[in-house]
């Protein structure tokens, strides 16, 4: 094997070596935060997605050492190679800002925003775009586009009005099934996923159009309406399956398994496996497995703090960063006796009581005592 | 009396018919090209003409060709774009109806040059009765050698395949034509790889217009050098127009550039003047997807120049001032022609015809059609103005493929040169409904919103 060439690029002033042929997109996940561009249709473990949403438009300042004049458009970063040298501007430019404030603004143009009922809140790449880079109210005054419903089969619903056209679940057909039976019918605004025929979608494999759809166009139909993700708690499990690797991540309240996903890295994408394949999962772990006796529990998921599917689970988990500064430190090295700042309040109850001088955390008795000021 | 190079024939009665061709010096280019000229030296020729694609984009075609990858082993492929599908463009059916061997003929030379022993035609499928024209010719031009193995003993073995689309103005543009083509949907590919690396089939591949293919028979046969001749600075060669509008005579003129805007639209010899004696309004210069210009900027430039039917002289002033030669469709707009009903059927047509793939050109183009019927219908708001400004601002630029900008510059060019008619619609909703602006607008300047 020929030695790997390394390209130097520049993402918002942080510079990193990536191999050649690495996109834009992915050299800013190497380097994280909110240097990453936002990718709606781009799905790394799927060949070909990637140019349509958008929203990772950046703008190239530099194209590269060779030949350093800027590219005269936006481009989508997703798709686009980095080169030696080159110089891209993702929040540090103006341009790019109000791009994507256009793209989020005419992806939530016809989206019905039904996110109270919508099983996909709370793990919703849309609802977390639209946060980051959207207005908080529409210039959309006309009606909704809506489409005739159709039937999916006994796994999948389908919500035409909410998808975004990422064609996402037509490249894991495509690519994951050995026959496609949906895809996309009908151009521009009236562009819908559909089967043309009635017809269920009943792949082994198609779950997975579930697990890499961004919005809640595809939802599982066995967790529909059933709880809210962040009252799940997501656990690490596997079993011996004949077809997929089985590992994937159970979704609990209590004892019972309400819905199983495949393992989502924080892109939102499928995890690898140790192997290093995509760990895709079969129908059979995702609809039909749904005991805890049928899988062996590895521990609780590892979700990123920002998730609101981590509000209140596993403080310290990881994904979640321990400060490394003590209270003490600081705090100019005074240990706090009360955790609970209760000046303000004490002060009008007891305004004799001096509460630095309470050791400890107070009770009642501390105050009816009435301890004596030192 | 300009010089005619496609057209001189046209009007000779059965020109269509191989015969006829033949006879009044047909096919001379391909013996010509065939058997005294190499494939290199053909691209030289083509690049010294200056010939710029004839589209819309106006790009030099040698240069393009010359952009072709060779890789061994693997066959490259012509592709010819007939999906005229620009509303007031009509050149390319003229072209094919009457002289389906000249195009033919431009094609097996650039075959020859290109290295394509598999050149495909994708016709529009609303020009049904064309395609029959076209395999008509091809079937002739097999019958007498022109096409088939071992064309005029030089072993360069060539086969024209006519695909007709099933009705996508997409499909025009060249990488959602080579999707079409293949069998796909239609969808635009994102550029890079372009086709000239990866086309059809993942094959290097040239996808050129039916006009810019039918004017490489001539330059072969006249020479570039000499073909450059004609015309002006970059902008050589003739150049189809196909008039439409509010004019006396519409159709099809083929000009060689040096003429005025004003002479190409009074002159008897073409468009005749404006149709029942009114005044001249707007005018779009080069298909619907150009930016309109109002009268006084047609005829003379911001500077107070002379417009030219040229490539540089129609853009001059970028899209503040000025348009482009685009794909030549010039649609003339009289003083009764209401530019907020105009925009409204461009807008409505864009919408239409998105593809749908990405998201600033799905949601923008039906999201501006709606604002705009809103204002058409008399119920728009003063705000609407610059609501339409600032999406078609962020459709431009922001899509895979040049839909999204075409959908955009119309609409920016309509708000731009007459925003006092828009307000005038807004301000006067029943008056709107049964009466028009008129030509008010030729005392007010430019307006370019911030």
């Amino acid at each position: 094997m020929s030695e790997q060439i390394f390209f130097k690029v520049t993402i918002d002033n942080i510079t990193i070596e990536v191999p050649a042929g690495t996109t834009i997109l992915q050299a800013a996940r190497q380097i994280g935060g909110t240097v990453a561009p936002p990718a709606m249709c781009y799905y790394s473990k799927l060949q070909g997605s990637g140019g349509k949403c958008r929203t990772c438009l950046v703008e190239v300042a530099k194209g590269s050492e060779k030949d350093p004049r800027p590219m005269p458009k936006l481009v989508a970063s997703c798709r686009t190679t980095v080169m030696d040298g080159m110089e891209v501007k993702n929040i540090t430019s103006d341009k790019v800002i109000d791009a994507r404030a256009g793209v989020v603004e005419f992806l939530l143009l016809n989206h019905p925003l039904d996110c109270p009922i919508c099983d996909q809140a709370g793990e919703c790449h849309l609802q977390d775009l639209s946060f980051d880079h959207g207005k908080s109210a529409t210039r959309y005054e006309f009606q909704r586009r809506t489409f005739k419903k159709h039937d999916l089969g006994k796994n999948i619903q389908l919500h035409m009005t909410r998808c975004i056209l990422c064609y996402r679940c037509v490249f894991t057909a495509d690519q994951l099934t050995n026959k496609r039976v949906h895809g996309i019918l009908d151009r521009g605004d009236h562009a819908e996923i559909a089967t043309h025929i009635e017809k269920s979608l009943d792949n082994e494999f198609i779950g997975n159009v579930i697990d890499v759809c961004p919005v809640g166009a595809l939802t599982d139909k066995t967790f529909r309406f059933k709880n809210r993700v962040w009252f799940l708690k997501p656990m690490d499990a596997h079993r011996d399956c004949p077809t997929c690797s089985g590992r994937v991540t159970l979704w609990n309240r209590g004892d019972e398994v309400y819905r199983v996903t495949a393992r989502k890295d924080e892109w939102g994408e499928i995890e690898d496996t140790p192997e290093g394949k995509p760990g895709w999962i079969c129908n059979t772990c995702r609809f039909d497995k749904k005991e805890t006796s049928d899988w062996v529990i590895e521990g609780p998921r590892a979700i990123s703090r920002q998730s609101v599917i981590a509000q209140g689970h596993y403080a310290g988990n990881v994904g979640m960063t321990k400060p490394t500064e003590t209270f003490k430190a600081v705090n100019g090295g005074r240990t706090p006796h009360l955790l609970l700042d209760i000046h303000d309040e004490s002060e009008v109850n007891q305004p004799q009581l001096h509460l630095g001088k309470i050791h400890g955390p107070s009770h009642g008795d501390t105050f009816n005592n009435k301890i004596e000021n030192a | 009396m300009g010089v005619k190079l496609l057209l001189d024939k046209a009007h000779v009665p059965g020109i269509r018919t191989y015969d006829v061709y033949r006879r009044e010096g047909g096919y001379r280019s391909v013996e010509k090209a065939l058997k005294e000229m190499t494939p290199e030296s053909i691209v030289e020729e083509v690049k010294k003409s200056g010939l710029r694609g004839r589209g819309g984009a106006g790009f030099p075609a040698g240069m393009k060709w010359s952009f072709i990858a060779k890789p061994e082993g693997v066959p490259r492929h012509l592709v010819c774009n007939a999906d005229e599908s620009e509303p007031g463009t009509f050149k390319d059916r003229y072209l094919m109806e009457f002289l389906p061997h000249l195009l033919l003929e431009g094609l097996i030379v650039s075959s020859f040059a290109l290295g394509s022993n598999d050149t495909y035609i994708y016709i529009r499928g609303e020009y049904a009765w064309i395609t029959d024209i076209l395999e008509e010719a091809i079937k002739e031009a097999h019958a007498n050698g022109w096409l088939g193995k071992n064309i005029l003993g030089t072993g360069f073995d060539c086969n024209i395949h006519v695909q007709r689309g099933a009705g996508a103005y997409i499909c025009g543009e060249e990488t959602a034509l080579i999707e079409s083509l293949e069998g796909n949907r239609g969808n635009p590919r994102i550029k890079p790889p372009f086709p000239a690396i990866q086309g059809l089939w993942q094959r290097p591949t040239v996808v050129n217009n039916v006009e810019t293919l039918a004017s490489i028979g001539p330059i072969i046969n006249m020479g570039g050098d000499e073909y450059a001749k004609i015309g002006v600075g970059r902008s050589t060669g003739t150049k189809l127009i196909s008039a439409c509008g509010n004019i006396n005579k519409p159709g099809v003129y083929e000009i060689d550039m040096t003429i005025s805007v004003e002479d190409f639209i009074y002159s008897d010899e073409f468009c005749g003047g404006i149709a029942n004696g009114k005044k001249l309004k707007a005018c779009i210069p080069g298909g619907s997807s150009v930016p309109i210009l109002p009268a006084n900027l047609l005829l003379k430039t911001a500077k107070g120049e002379t417009r030219y039917m040229n490539y540089e002289s129609l853009s001059d002033g970028g899209f503040a001032t000025g348009s482009m030669m685009g794909s030549g469709g010039f649609i003339v707009l009289d003083e009764d022609q209401c530019i907020v009903k105009n925009t409204y059927t461009l807008a409505r047509f864009y919408r239409h015809e998105s593809c749908g793939q990405c998201s600033p050109c799905r949601e923008g183009t039906g999201w501006m059609e709606k604002i705009l019927q809103k204002i058409e219908t008399g119920k728009g708001s003063m705000s609407d103005i610059d609501l339409l400004w600032d999406i078609q601002r962020k459709i431009e630029g922001n899509t895979i493929c040049p839909l999204g900008d075409a959908a955009a510059w119309p609409v920016a060019a309509a708000i731009r040169h007459f925003r006092d008619e828009f307000e005038w619609h807004i301000n006067n909703p029943e008056l709107s409904q049964t009466s028009n602006f008129g030509l008010q607008h030729y005392a007010d300047p430019i307006h370019v919103p911030a």
